[in-house]
């Protein structure tokens, strides 16, 4: 069994109220840091641990620490980004429900480490019973003097809130986020300038991942070096994986970065294989805006390599036959699933969440979501296949936040390795409303496919 | 700060936009704008037509920028070079976000009343095809006037957002914005005719389409077939310095509108009794005619100056030629 640092006691019952968590080694990351340790230090040891943000764009958080303005008498914010909505992702919510005070933890020294003094969690309007949570673990740790005025006597002064959102998509994007924080209308802003440097309230910001504020604990516990262990190459430490879909045993897990893939999915430690006996066809490896993967192209990088849960290996092979290891949302598709309407089904997620600002995404989404509603509905035609990639095309990289790109990226990496998919649709109309493609050629030995 | 703009080199002030240097060469290398407008701070970024390829970031980092960037929001560097129409990348991104801007506009031109003076109709015959791809009901909205002398028909609008910054930045406050997101997303008051303000005519003037528009206008003519005239008066309001142009169709001032420079923008924002009171030529002082390009179909009835036509010279040659044939025939 693989070494688990952020679900190390998940099991232990009653590890969401303080005493426990105390019990089982919990806040000692606060008292070592705030009591030993210097802000640079941490950020230092942050760096050395090799720590990507876990939201999913997989930035370094100690280099993103360090990008942090520090003008003098300008008051700097922490802001945790809860806002976890990309289909398929639920690692967050899960460690907010179960154990909360390692959030708590990680925020109190994250904090410190960059002089906040007030620090935001954000969280999606939907998980109210998270909020209620993490409001119960914030009273708890205040009346043990872990929150508040001069911090275990050490004069440093820390005030947590937690704010709920209003239940967009898009206000997990960090500068809609702030914006949303702000009481504004959740639009992402155009950067620059960048949080850090003008944030919440045109103070300082940083806003970084549940998760990766969690492993923020971990990290003070044993020293960053001995985090960047854990993991192969630059995909240092463990990673909470969602993994959902036609699973037999989907749930949150902890891997360690660098496992096989073909071990997540089949090992019995992990998703012990597919449900029901099935095979598997297809699998989102980040939430739903990475690329949609082939079985086989996901079992196997194109080089004939195993591929590996790791931040490289995954996106081995670029966007032509790679994908992203994201937010960690898997999804698994048996050979019953249909992959055009997933993608129609992602298609419409994004039109509905598009925030309306710039123009390409705004307009590009609805057409998407109708174009594939009537290929799915057996009323396409063959040019729209074609017409599908050129928006794609006109979305990616022409709008002000990510989210044109991940509305873009599903579509078009769908089309890409399920072409015949696509095509079967249009030539056979009727019969894509009656049955489903099935697995055909998509878990066939890959130099079949790719020759 | 020296940039280079498709070959073309300026030096501009640090902080200048790459859209506002564009503009300082000027001609066919300045990106088009649909939302920003330079008198609104914050405004710009959202169109995404004015995008631009950044080819060299600057003398000191001369990496190339990775995707292309909103020329109106980003700032020049020293030594950056700039691709506009010279990169087939940045128009075919721009014929691109034509097409996403047209696909959920009605094309009610023949009855619009912006037809003529719609910065996305000149947009749409520079860079869109000439047919569309898109087949699928386009989103409608009912007309509602969100003041008594404005209407709204949110059909039309390309949610620029400059109405929205022109009303918390000019008018004393907002009470309009936008409702919704994504595609259904729309202007609104909210409750209808709620907007009176000093002011807020000018929303008119900034809006790129024909969205809001001028109910004392409205279907009173083509724009094309009026005469547009520069004229001010002594304006009462503090902030209105009474500098309009009237547009005349015959004797009467059918339309006031504050005075636009050659990109479309107001040069100062004028009081609402200017802009639906006062109707009558006597209420003003006659400047001259308005100078308009030539290159708008306002022009198409004016004369910058009476040139007569030129006088058609005797040939004698054609004249033998057409007798010997009328000869010949009547011989015949």
């Amino acid at each position: 069994m693989a070494r688990k640092l952020l679900l190390e006691h998940i099991n232990v019952p009653g590890i969401n109220t303080f005493d426990v968590y105390r019990s089982k080694g919990g806040y000692a990351a606060v008292e070592k840091a705030l009591k030993t340790l210097t802000p640079e230090e941490i950020v230092e040891e942050v760096k050395k641990s090799g720590l990507r943000g876990r939201g999913g764009a997989g930035f370094p958080t100690g280099m993103k620490w360090s990008f942090l303005a520090k003008p003098e008498g300008v008051a700097r914010y922490l802001v945790c980004n809860g806002d976890e909505s990309e289909p398929g992702t639920f690692k967050d919510r899960f460690l907010m429900t179960y154990i909360p005070h390692l959030l708590i933890e990680g925020m109190i020294v994250s904090s410190f480490a960059l002089g906040a003094n007030t620090s935001y969690i954000y969280l999606r309007g939907e998980m109210m019973p998270q909020i209620r949570i993490l409001e119960k673990a914030i009273a708890e740790a205040k009346a043990k003097g872990f929150l508040g005025k001069n911090i275990l006597g050490t004069g440093y002064d820390l005030e947590l809130y937690v704010q709920p959102g209003g239940g967009a998509y898009i206000c997990g994007e960090e500068t809609a986020l702030l914006e949303s924080l702000e009481g504004k209308r959740g639009n992402p802003r155009i950067k620059p300038p960048f949080p850090a440097i003008a944030g919440l309230y045109g103070c300082p910001t940083v806003v970084n991942n549940v998760e990766s504020i969690a492993a923020v604990v971990p990290i003070i516990n044993d020293g960053g070096e001995e985090y960047a262990k854990i993991g192969i190459g630059r995909s240092t430490g463990t990673k909470l994986i969602s993994a959902g879909g036609n699973l037999k045993r989907p749930g949150v897990y902890e891997i360690e970065l660098g496992l096989s893939a073909e071990e997540f999915v089949y090992g019995d430690d992990y998703c012990q294989g597919i449900a029901n006996g099935k095979r598997l066809k297809a699998v989102v490896a980040g939430g739903s805006s990475v690329p949609i993967l082939p079985a086989n192209l996901f079992l196997k990088t194109i080089n004939n390599e195993a591929r590996l849960m790791s931040y490289e290996s995954l996106s081995d092979g670029g966007f032509a036959t790679g994908t992203m290891l994201g937010s960690g949302g898997f999804i698994a598709y048996d050979e019953d699933q249909c992959i055009v309407r997933n993608t129609w089904n992602f298609a419409r997620f994004y039109h509905h969440e598009s925030c309306g600002q710039c123009s390409p995404c705004r307009e590009g989404t609805g057409w998407m979501e109708k174009v594939l509603h009537r290929l799915e509905y057996g009323h396409g035609k063959m040019s729209d296949i074609d017409l599908l990639v050129d928006v794609s095309k006109k979305i990616e990289g022409n709008t002000i936040c990510p989210l044109g790109d991940a509305a873009a990226w599903p579509v078009a990496s769908a089309i890409r390795h399920f072409r015949d998919e696509f095509e079967w649709h249009v030539t056979s109309a009727y019969e894509a409303t009656t049955r489903n493609y099935g697995l055909a050629h998509y878990a066939d030995p890959l130099n079949a496919v790719v020759a | 700060m020296k940039v280079t703009i498709d070959g073309f080199p300026i030096d501009v002030e640090p902080g200048t936009t790459i859209l506002n240097a564009a503009r300082m060469i000027g001609g066919d290398i300045v990106p088009p704008a649909m939302c920003y407008y330079s008198k609104l701070e914050g405004s710009g970024g959202k169109c995404r037509t004015c995008l631009v390829k950044v080819s060299k970031g600057s003398e000191k980092d001369p990496r190339p920028m990775p995707k292309l960037v909103a020329s109106c929001r980003t700032t020049v560097m020293d030594g950056m070079e700039v691709q506009n129409i010279t990169s087939p990348e940045v128009i075919e991104a721009r014929k691109g976000v034509v097409e996403m801007l047209l696909i959920n506009h009605p094309l009610d031109c023949p009855v619009c009343d912006q037809a003529g003076e719609c910065h996305l109709q000149d947009l749409g015959y520079e860079h869109g095809a000439a047919k569309t791809r898109y087949e699928f009901d386009r989103r409608t909205f009912e007309k509602i006037d969100i003041g008594d002398k404005i209407q709204l028909h949110m059909t039309r609008c390309i949610l620029c957002y400059r109405c929205v910054f022109t009303a918390d930045q000019i008018t004393d406050h907002r009470i309009h914005g936008i409702l919704n997101r994504g595609d259904h997303s729309e202007i609104s008051t909210y409750i209808q005719k709620a907007v009176d303000n000093d002011f807020s005519g000018n929303v008119i003037d900034v809006c790129p389409v024909g969205a809001l528009t001028d109910k004392t206008f409205r279907f009173k003519n083509r724009v094309w077939f009026t005469k547009p005239v520069e004229a001010h008066r002594d304006c009462d309001h503090e902030k209105c310095n009474g500098k309009v142009t009237l547009w005349y169709k015959g004797e009467d001032v059918i339309r006031v509108t504050a005075r636009k420079d050659e990109y479309g923008e107001v040069e100062e924002f004028i009081c609402n009794t200017c802009r639906f009171d006062k109707k009558k030529t006597a209420d003003w002082v006659i400047e001259g005619p308005r100078k308009v390009s030539n290159k708008s179909v306002i022009s198409a009835n004016h004369y910058d100056t009476l040139k007569p036509l030129p006088v058609v010279k005797a040939n004698p040659q054609l004249q033998q030629a057409n007798k010997e044939q009328f000869e010949r025939e009547t011989r015949l």
